[in-house]
């Protein structure tokens, strides 16, 4: 008896659920038609957006995000931003899992990633967009020494960490510094203890551009052991502020009364800036493979471009050019545009939100471009 | 010690039981039986619900090969047992360490507020020790981190320059973020905990043993050291194991002291040698996913079963010294 009940049960169970996903998909048919005019005045008009919107990867972006998702309930007071920083390999998989709906990574998609997000993105292809721009800033603490930066090139700095120069009065210091007077002192490097997209751009910064004066590859782990070190930016400004003579490298917008290196660029030392760190970006070449939506930035970490200054962290925003849900695609259209506007980049480079450096207006415009591509599937 | 307790509860109330039911003491006394009984086994579902989850999360990592491990960005050693030892190494030594400089610390106060301080200034002695225990862990990493290094630091430049031919002491550099400062912060931490057992163990010393030292015209530290001490041996012993229990487990004020590094040094002044079990999956966990959580929950499956070890030494102790305490 009771086994019978329970087919019947279960038969009529089904029947509805058939039901329910043929009245879903006539809707979603319905919305279809109409979508094609309602999401670009959606994208214009925030007040009209609703929704969720998940984001999750690179903890560079954090900060600058919370910004963003704070000052973006003031554009679009009904969608409900999150970003989970999880990590940048992290975010890229969960995007790729459609887990969430776009991804921050400060590193761009592999090429087995690529082909995913293709089934990812509906047969629609993935877009990625430097919208942050972290200039990274050489630390030191060196309360008696006056000079506004020391000069150093990144064959110096290399040294330096490497452990070949170990005083302030080192001659090689001295001859890029005429005119400082240097104490003599031990120099003290200090690096992340933890594994870090500031340590991986710093380390690539100088196995590229030190003339070999740096012999380990770039990693996302200080590749030395036997330092001192510190738990996140924080940490490292805390531990570098604890010791006299100590040299580490963090955020610039945390570097605070700290000293700050200008770096050798061609036969001028650029001390960083936001504007040094945009240039730098617009005079890298894009790698071979990036498309107008795909705008992956191959960072020359060697220009020689003036008042250009490469130690800087890109992150991307990552995200689809084809979504199937109406919503989604108007949120993350909207969102995205929020983020790359110039309203939005300069809520950003505020020191105490994230002190990141605006994109150039051209980046800009090719990025809502690659924005404005963004569209539901069909 | 709490896998013990509540074993030899469920003992007690099975004796117990037919008391109960002579009685008659009706539907309150069942009550009261399966309510204790059922939280006494609380605890040892608790624990085997952890040792299950260790084990099940670990697996992966347990299983990979040391290729696959290697993948994992911050990797090194060989094999998972070539990763994990270091850490080891690190939590055990910071641990020992704290617990040389806190044992005997808290044996003094303990024993100044049970026989040596005036009745009004024991008691108010007794509350700050234990508003020390209060103190969230996070606090004494910032207080150990900002405070506490730069005060080291003269210290050790003086201990590293006129010791510094013992290997202990060489190689010191600033700023004091070495597993000796984290040790002191640890040895602070601890020393509420010890300090409390150990005063409670020596209140208990019968009074008949303590005047019959001094009417054998002992000194009051001979008598402390006749029949006080040994007395409390046990009870000091198993009040360093709970402060040990503490220091392994310890993370906050470790990740925010100590520079870390994964080296078998027993340099204690130099940065970048040590770094505790705890600590490590504090920092590396945030940006973990796939095989390197498993790798890091492998690692606390470690610790885990080293504090079990270290609290079955404990018991295995106690229970070996309990015949000559004198106590009864």
């Amino acid at each position: 008896m009771g086994q019978t009940v329970k087919r019947v049960n279960n038969r009529s169970l089904t029947s509805i659920a058939l039901v329910g996903a043929v009245a879903v998909s006539l809707a979603g048919c319905g919305a279809d038609a109409t979508s094609s005019d309602s999401s670009t005045s959606a994208s214009t008009e925030g007040a009209e957006l609703s929704g969720n919107l998940a984001g999750a990867g690179a903890s560079s972006q954090e900060k600058a995000m919370n910004g963003w998702i704070a000052t973006y309930t003031g554009v679009a007071p009904d969608v409900t931003v999150s970003y989970e920083s999880i990590g940048s390999g992290g975010g890229r998989e969960q995007f790729l899992s459609g887990g969430v709906q776009f991804a921050g990574s400060d590193a761009a998609l592999k090429d087995d990633e690529l082909e995913s997000a293709v089934e990812r993105c509906y047969g629609g292809e993935a877009i990625e967009l430097p919208l942050y721009i972290s200039p990274i800033a050489v630390v030191y603490n060196l309360p008696g020494v006056d000079a506004a930066n020391l000069n150093m090139s990144a064959e110096l700095i290399a040294k330096i960490f490497n452990g070949d120069i170990t005083m302030w009065n080192d001659p090689a210091i001295a001859a890029e510094n005429e005119g400082v007077e240097l104490p003599d002192i031990d120099i003290i490097p200090v690096n992340r203890s933890d594994e870090s997209g500031t340590t991986e751009n710093f380390t690539e910064y100088l196995s590229a551009a030190s003339n070999g004066a740096w012999t380990h590859e770039a990693s996302g782990d200080w590749p030395i052991s036997g330092t001192q070190s510190g738990a996140q930016t924080s940490g490292l400004i805390d531990t570098v502020t604890g010791a006299e003579g100590a040299i580490g490298y963090a955020d610039a917008s945390r570097a605070g009364d700290l000293g700050t290196v200008a770096l050798k660029v061609g036969d001028e030392y650029v001390p960083f800036s936001a504007e040094a760190a945009a240039k730098v970006v617009d005079a890298s070449p894009r790698t071979e493979d990036s498309t107008d939506k795909r705008l992956v930035v191959e960072l020359d970490r060697t220009t020689t471009e003036s008042g250009a200054y490469p130690l800087v962290l890109i992150s991307y925003s990552i995200a689809c050019s084809q979504y199937e849900d109406e919503a989604d695609a108007a949120n993350v259209k909207a969102f995205l545009s929020y983020v790359a506007s110039a309203e939005g980049q300069d809520v950003v480079a505020a020191a105490d939100v994230a002190g990141s450096a605006p994109i150039s207006d051209d980046l800009r415009a090719e990025a809502q471009a690659a924005i404005d591509s963004i569209s539901t599937v069909g | 010690m709490a896998v013990l307790s509540p074993t030899r509860a469920d003992k007690q109330l099975n004796e117990r039981e037919p008391d109960v039911k002579r009685n008659k003491g009706g539907i309150a006394g069942r009550i009261f039986q399966y309510l204790s009984v059922g939280a006494g086994l609380t605890i040892l579902l608790t624990l085997a619900a952890v040792a299950v989850f260790l084990v099940v999360r670990a697996w992966p990592a347990l299983t990979a090969s040391p290729e696959e491990l290697q993948e994992i960005s911050w990797f090194s050693g060989s094999s998972l047992l070539g990763y994990v030892g270091p850490l080891i190494f690190g939590t055990l030594l910071a641990s020992i360490l704290a617990l040389l400089i806190a044992v005997p610390l808290s044996m003094g106060i303990a024993l100044f507020i049970s026989h040596y301080a005036p009745r009004s200034l024991a008691q108010a002695l007794g509350y700050v020790i234990d508003l020390l225990a209060a103190i969230p862990s996070v606090v004494y990493g910032l207080w150990g981190a900002l405070w506490l290094a730069p005060t080291l630091d003269p210290i050790f430049q003086w201990m590293t320059d006129f010791l510094g031919f013992i290997p202990l002491f060489a190689g010191y550099q600033p700023p004091a973020k070495n597993v000796l400062t984290a040790s002191v912060v640890l040895a602070v931490m601890i020393l509420p905990i010890i300090t409390a057992v150990a005063r409670e163990v020596f209140l208990q010393t019968p009074r008949l043993h303590e005047e019959a030292a001094l009417a054998l015209g002992a000194t009051r530290w001979e008598m402390v050291r006749t029949a006080v001490i040994p007395f409390g041996r046990s009870g000091v012993i198993s009040a360093s194991m709970l402060g040990l229990g503490r220091a392994l487990g310890e993370t906050m004020a470790v990740l925010m002291i100590l520079s870390p590094g994964a080296l078998y040094s027993f340099f204690l002044l130099k940065p970048g040698q040590h770094q505790t079990i705890a600590a490590n999956i504090a920092s590396k966990f945030p940006e973990a996913s796939g095989l390197s959580v498993s790798a890091l929950i492998a690692t606390g499956l470690a610790l885990f079963v080293i504090t079990l070890a270290v609290n079955m030494f404990a018991r295995w102790i106690i229970s070996r010294r309990s015949e000559f305490s004198g106590a009864n």
